[in-house]
């Protein structure tokens, strides 16, 4: 096999679950699907699915004794199902009507995982993956399948499409590696254990090419496939970092507040669920600077209605308690299809109809959005803003709507306010004209606000360094916003990729930011660099 | 409480779910375990449903999608009823404790 030392490997990024860093091989689990059995009589289904119940709970338990603490207590959950009458007896009860046992099994299960799935609440959907691996673990005995779990050389970043707990106990860890998943989930019990166990997790990395090696990066949610000379090197600069900063910048952490030459920088977080807040440094956070709202639009019952976006807006203001949270409305399009709400076909979707110009082309839907915006806006510091805002025009229809839908909720007798309202400033156009936006406050959207001033996309690894947020132009903006914030008393903040980048930190500084929202993993860090700079450091 | 239905006398009593998670699956399989202990014939509903479920079943105990705060109410009938019903309260009241700890 030639080396190619200096050709860059594949670089992908999903969503963090666990922070961390793994090198090493990378393996593909290979999900067990051995073929269906023919069913014996009623008597021989009901003695082999006896049997595969009992091995299973055998395994479990002994699973169970050998991880011992939280994780054990995860697997009495599996245990108590193989044990519990009510849901057993109707399974048996189809066999005597001459079912497979292997088809009365997983139907039985399928049945539970689905209704799991439609949960509204993302805990019971997690719990789904439970429920299949106990459908898994009992299928490959009943399909004479070997039970034996496919071998793993220890320090592997592990590839599956979702891990269930069982399997990733099964896992010997001792060596180090992490797990990258193309679905999954953030709150699912395998994420509790690889965040218990210190290893790096990243899920939902879409589609995966095949690979030799893999570097897995849980803090910036990245996995890089086959990875050239450079790729690694940069790979171990970063673990070393972290390792090292990691217990400094966590005594930094608990300091009050982060200033810079005397002037007090707010460092807020960026959320997508609830979930995110149970990030051990979340706390420590003057706020929530973006919470994203466009996951809600891809859950499985499909477009979420005023009842569950109210209880997921409101469930992170009472989290925050008074501290502020800013929540910005759909950002779907352009990278981020949502079947049924974006359009189809567009020949350019990042320039077409996106965030709010996709909004405002679906009132039906952007005012269901609007009412729990404003039931919500009286139970905490709440602040909403536009994505994708190109003219004032657009703003104010915003604004009119939501008006409008505050005022009819009153006259429901709902109670219900306007919050303060605020854009995005991503699209150059809007930087350049931003004294004609009469909001309450701005921020800025770098990583649009980069492509679209550089006209690179992003996740055109051929781009490589042109790509750089850095660049004049984009700064040159950065700066004027910051400029026009300061001169008309407006706080301007900046929520993209560059605000969770030591590297960029010190620029956003020096183009008049004090309000970067970053995402919760990084919080500790751009403290730290922070720190830093207002002790004369380089910060470099 | 002691009250008298068609099958006899039965033991009943009600609690407030303080778990944060509401009735999930650790706080689920808890309840079951501690109600498979006793003899008496439990049954359990939340927030005044229509329908008793069988409070030794993890399964039926998990499809309660009880919130946090519901108010979870168990009634029971056969000799340790009483023991039963109060246990159980006990249970959701602490929250759940890790047992031994």
């Amino acid at each position: 096999m030639t080396m190619r030392a200096d050709v860059a490997g594949l670089s992908f990024r999903g969503r963090t679950a666990s922070i961390g860093f793994a090198r090493g091989p990378f393996i593909r689990l290979n999900s067990s699907e051995n073929s269906a059995r023919l069913a014996g009589t009623p008597d021989e289904e009901v003695l082999s699915l006896r049997e595969a119940i009992q091995s299973a709970a055998e395994q479990i338990a002994e699973l169970a004794a050998a991880v011992g603490g939280e994780a054990a207590q995860i697997l009495e959950f599996q245990v108590a199902l193989l044990e519990d009458e009510d849901f057993l007896d109707p399974i048996f009860a189809s066999l005597g009507q001459g079912m497979a046992a292997d088809k009365a099994w997983s139907s039985a299960l399928d049945e539970q995982i689905a209704d799991y799935n439609s949960a509204a609440d993302e805990y019971l959907q997690a719990r789904s993956s439970d429920l299949a691996d106990l459908r898994d673990r009992v299928l490959r005995t009943l399909r004479g399948g070997d039970s034996q779990p496919q071998a793993v050389p220890r320090g592997a970043v592990i590839c599956a499409d979702d891990l269930p707990p069982s399997r990733f106990l099964e896992i010997d860890w001792s060596g180090g590696g992490g797990l990258a998943l193309l679905r999954g989930s953030p709150t699912s019990h395998v994420a509790m254990l690889a965040r218990a166990r210190g290893i790096p997790m990243v899920v939902q990395l879409g589609a995966l090419p095949e690979a030799v090696t893999a570097l897995l990066d849980g803090e910036s949610a990245t996995l890089e496939l086959d990875p050239g000379a450079e790729q690694i090197t940069l790979f171990e600069r970063r673990r070393e970092a972290h390792r090292k900063s990691r217990a400094t910048a966590r005594a930094i952490l608990r300091r009050p507040a982060a200033t810079w030459r005397g002037e007090r920088i707010r460092l807020l977080i960026n959320v997508q669920h609830v979930d995110d807040l149970d990030h051990a440094d979340a706390q420590y956070a003057d706020g929530i600077g973006l919470m994203r709202t466009e996951f809600l639009l891809s859950g499985p019952g499909g477009m979420p209605d005023e009842e569950t976006q109210y209880r997921a807006y409101d469930a992170v203001l009472r989290w925050a308690d008074k501290k502020p949270v800013t929540i910005r409305t759909f950002d779907a399009g352009g990278d981020k299809p949502v079947a049924g709400f974006t359009p189809e076909g567009e020949a350019n979707p990042f320039l077409g109809l996106r965030g709010l110009r996709l909004c405002l082309a679906r009132p039906d839907l952007f005012k269901v959005q609007l009412r729990a915006l404003a039931r919500a806006a009286i139970r905490g510091n709440l602040k909403v803003m536009f994505p994708m805002v190109t003219v004032p025009a657009e703003f104010e229809a915003a604004r009119g709507l939501f008006a409008q839908v505050v005022a009819d909720l009153q006259a429901e007798d709902i109670g219900a306010m306007l919050p303060e309202l605020g854009i995005m400033v991503e699209v150059p156009a809007a930087a350049m004209t931003i004294g004609d936006f009469k909001a309450a406050f701005l921020s800025i959207g770098s990583n649009d606000l980069a492509q679209y001033v550089l006209a690179c996309d992003r996740s055109n690894g051929a781009l490589g360094n042109l790509a750089d947020p850095l660049h004049p132009a984009v700064l040159e903006l950065i700066m004027r916003t910051a400029e026009h914030g300061r001169r008309s008393g407006l706080p301007v903040s900046l929520c993209g990729d560059m605000a969770s980048d030591p590297a960029c930190v010190p620029q956003l500084l020096y183009s008049g930011l004090r309000e970067l929202s970053v995402n919760a993993p990084s919080l500790a860090q751009i403290k730290q660099t922070i720190d830093r700079l207002s002790h004369g450091g380089s910060g470099g | 409480m002691l009250e008298t239905s068609a099958e006899g006398p039965f033991v009943t009593g009600k609690v407030r779910l303080i778990h944060a998670a509401g009735m999930h699956a650790r706080p689920a399989v808890k309840l079951t375990k501690l109600a498979k202990r006793f003899q008496a014939q439990i049954s359990v509903r939340a927030s005044e449903a229509a329908d008793w479920i069988n409070a030794k079943s993890v399964a039926k105990v998990m499809a309660l999608r009880a919130p946090r705060d519901a108010t979870i109410e168990f009634k029971a009938h056969g000799e340790d009823a009483e023991a039963a019903v109060a246990a159980l309260i006990d249970l959701v009241a602490t929250d759940f404790p890790d047992a031994g700890a």
